[in-house]
């Protein structure tokens, strides 16, 4: 599979001093659903900021789709469409301006930046709003904007930072749906998000980055299987007084029609079905709990954080 | 920069050209028609009122001689306005990384702005013109002199506002330059008065001040009157553009405060 993205040891520190990236290396293939996930100043923004060319690399090199990222490089730009953290167009502009503009920026004629303009915003649920500032858009709306402006030169490679962020839930769920939607007819998308129920919804593979170095870098698959425990929520058919006694079993009674049990690697769920028939218990329906993901991200970042004591007492020692 | 195509190239100016007229044209309340009012109270004030009792003037009646100096002045004004205030508001604003992360060469950013800044300036500076031809009479002596002025002034006082905008970190920072520099340099450029009646020390001194050729040089292609050598004067313009452009497009190479 060809790569979308190659970092290579890539490095900066800032001019007050601070080292927001220390040596990251990275590859996403073609055609990936890719997440980044970090801490809040953990070095996702600045790396995005250096592949966007609004940050200038201290050392290290990038390459989008085998071609070298710089501030002059116009092939590279053509192929990168950026969604960023903050709302940044100008709010007295119509929200159909906004599109058309950057259309024109990325060598789009006026009638083919209007024809794209409209296919975006309609798919992002914005064309009634084309007329009106981008200023009244309510927040989702705002985030929404940013992502049809950024497909309007449609780039091979869609990176977003954290794009639904502060989005109600049924936004954030139609703006997966479209993401998806836009990876599946190709185009290689990145994504650094908070929400880690959305990065294990949506991402095929995941790096996990902290204190400017990638601490994990893996298939979405392979790191879920690292989880020691996971915990599934039941549903009973009927009223429960007590949670049900299994024995072994990790067991918390949510309310009276619910519990939740965790399980261990050992541990088998076909067991807890047949402890809980036994025991008279009905059970309508069960789903997994979904904080996998922050589970092991906090561990992780907990492991990286020991590694990084460990280092500097060795180099206070030595 | 390979593969960058003159139509390719043609696109972006235009649409940032669009944007930026598209701009202050929204904004005409506050854009256009102060300029226009403040400068008939000029007419009114100095030219009628006060005009009237000064007498000639280099073989005009003072209404006429300041008429030039007046049109030029709201052209540098505006010119250097739009752009300091618009490109520093998208920066602050952030907007300014829309065209940033796109492939827009960065001498076309230069353009775009400074064309949009020239634009607001021949407009205001051609409904002053309009103005000024109900409180005076209309001279033209030599059309192609007076353009080339204008529109020099207008780039030079354009590239000189985006290069404050770039300095500036604050809203306070783009209203030094206008209030401490450009307004005295404006005041003492010869838009009221013959540097013929200066003592030879100030004469000198004004020659130091690159407002003073602009106005005397168009002052020339409307009334046919000058102080200095208009091609002297138009040769000194023609610096100015060279140099302010070119630091200008230095400062965005390096992404002097807009590239972390």
């Amino acid at each position: 599979m060809p790569t979308a993205i190659s970092i290579k040891d890539l490095h900066k520190t800032y001019d007050n001093g601070h080292r927001a990236l220390s040596g990251i290396n990275l590859e996403v293939a073609e055609g990936d659903f890719f997440a980044l996930l970090g801490a809040n100043g953990a070095g996702k923004s600045t790396t995005i900021g250096i592949v966007a060319t609004l940050v200038r690399k201290s050392a290290g090199s990038v390459e989008v789709f085998g071609k070298s990222v710089g501030a002059n490089s116009y092939e590279t730009k053509l192929d990168l469409g950026i969604v960023p953290q903050e709302v940044n167009f100008g709010l007295f502009e119509k929200v159909k301006d906004i599109c058309v503009t950057q259309g024109g920026y990325y060598g789009l004629p006026r009638r083919l930046a209007e024809e794209r303009s409209e296919k975006y915003l309609k798919k992002l649920g914005l064309w009634d709003k084309k007329d009106q500032q981008a200023r009244n858009l309510s927040g989702g709306m705002k985030r929404r904007l940013l992502i049809a402006r950024a497909l309007i030169h449609e780039p091979r490679l869609l990176i977003l930072d954290e794009p639904t962020a502060g989005v109600d839930i049924e936004l954030r769920r139609s703006t997966w749906k479209f993401l998806q939607d836009i990876n599946k007819s190709g185009t290689t998308i990145i994504l650094t998000t908070h929400y880690l129920e959305e990065a294990e919804s949506l991402c095929r593979n995941i790096a996990i980055i902290d204190q400017g170095e990638i601490v994990e870098n893996t298939s979405m698959r392979v790191l879920l299987k690292k989880l020691d425990t996971e915990t599934f929520i039941f549903d009973s058919r009927e009223d429960l007084l007590t949670a049900p006694q299994l024995n072994g079993f990790e067991i918390e009674l949510i309310d009276s029609h619910c519990f939740e049990i965790t399980l261990d690697k050992s541990q088998d769920i076909n067991e807890v079905f047949s402890l809980l028939d036994q025991q008279g218990v009905k059970i309508k329906s069960m789903r997994n709990k979904t904080n996998r993901l922050e589970q092991l991200f906090v561990s992780l970042l907990q492991q990286s954080k020991i590694r990084q004591s460990q280092i500097e007492t060795e180099k206070e020692a030595g | 920069m390979s593969g960058v195509s003159a139509h390719y190239k043609w696109i972006a100016f235009s649409t940032l050209v669009r944007k930026e007229v598209r701009r202050f044209m929204r904004l005409w309340i506050q854009t256009l028609v102060p300029p226009v009012i403040t400068i008939s109270l000029y007419f009114l004030i100095f030219g009628n009122l006060i005009g009237s009792r000064i007498g000639e003037m280099g073989g005009y009646s003072y209404m006429d001689f300041i008429v030039p100096g007046l049109i030029l002045m709201s052209v540098i004004n505006n010119a250097y306005a739009n752009v300091v205030s618009s490109f520093f508001s998208q920066k602050f604003q952030r907007n300014i990384e829309e065209l940033l992360v796109s492939p827009v060469p960065n001498y076309i950013i230069l353009f775009g702005f400074v064309i949009g800044g020239s634009t607001r300036g021949l407009i205001v500076g051609l409904v002053a013109g309009i103005v000024a031809m109900s409180f005076s009479g209309f001279y033209m002596h030599n059309f192609f002199i007076a353009l080339t002025v204008v529109l020099l002034s207008s780039v030079v006082f354009a590239l000189g506002g985006l290069i404050n905008a770039i300095y500036a970190n604050k809203f306070d920072d783009v209203t030094i330059i206008p209030t401490f520099v450009l307004t005295p340099l404006i005041y003492l450029g010869g838009v009221f008065y013959s540097t013929d009646l200066l003592p030879e020390f100030w004469r000198i001194v004004s020659l130091l001040n690159p407002i003073f050729y602009m106005v005397d040089a168009f002052r020339f292609g409307i009334l046919g009157i000058s102080d200095v050598n208009v091609v002297y004067a138009i040769f000194i313009l023609l610096i100015f553009v060279v140099v302010l452009f070119s630091f200008a497009l230095f400062l965005l190479h390096r992404g002097k405060g807009l590239r972390d």
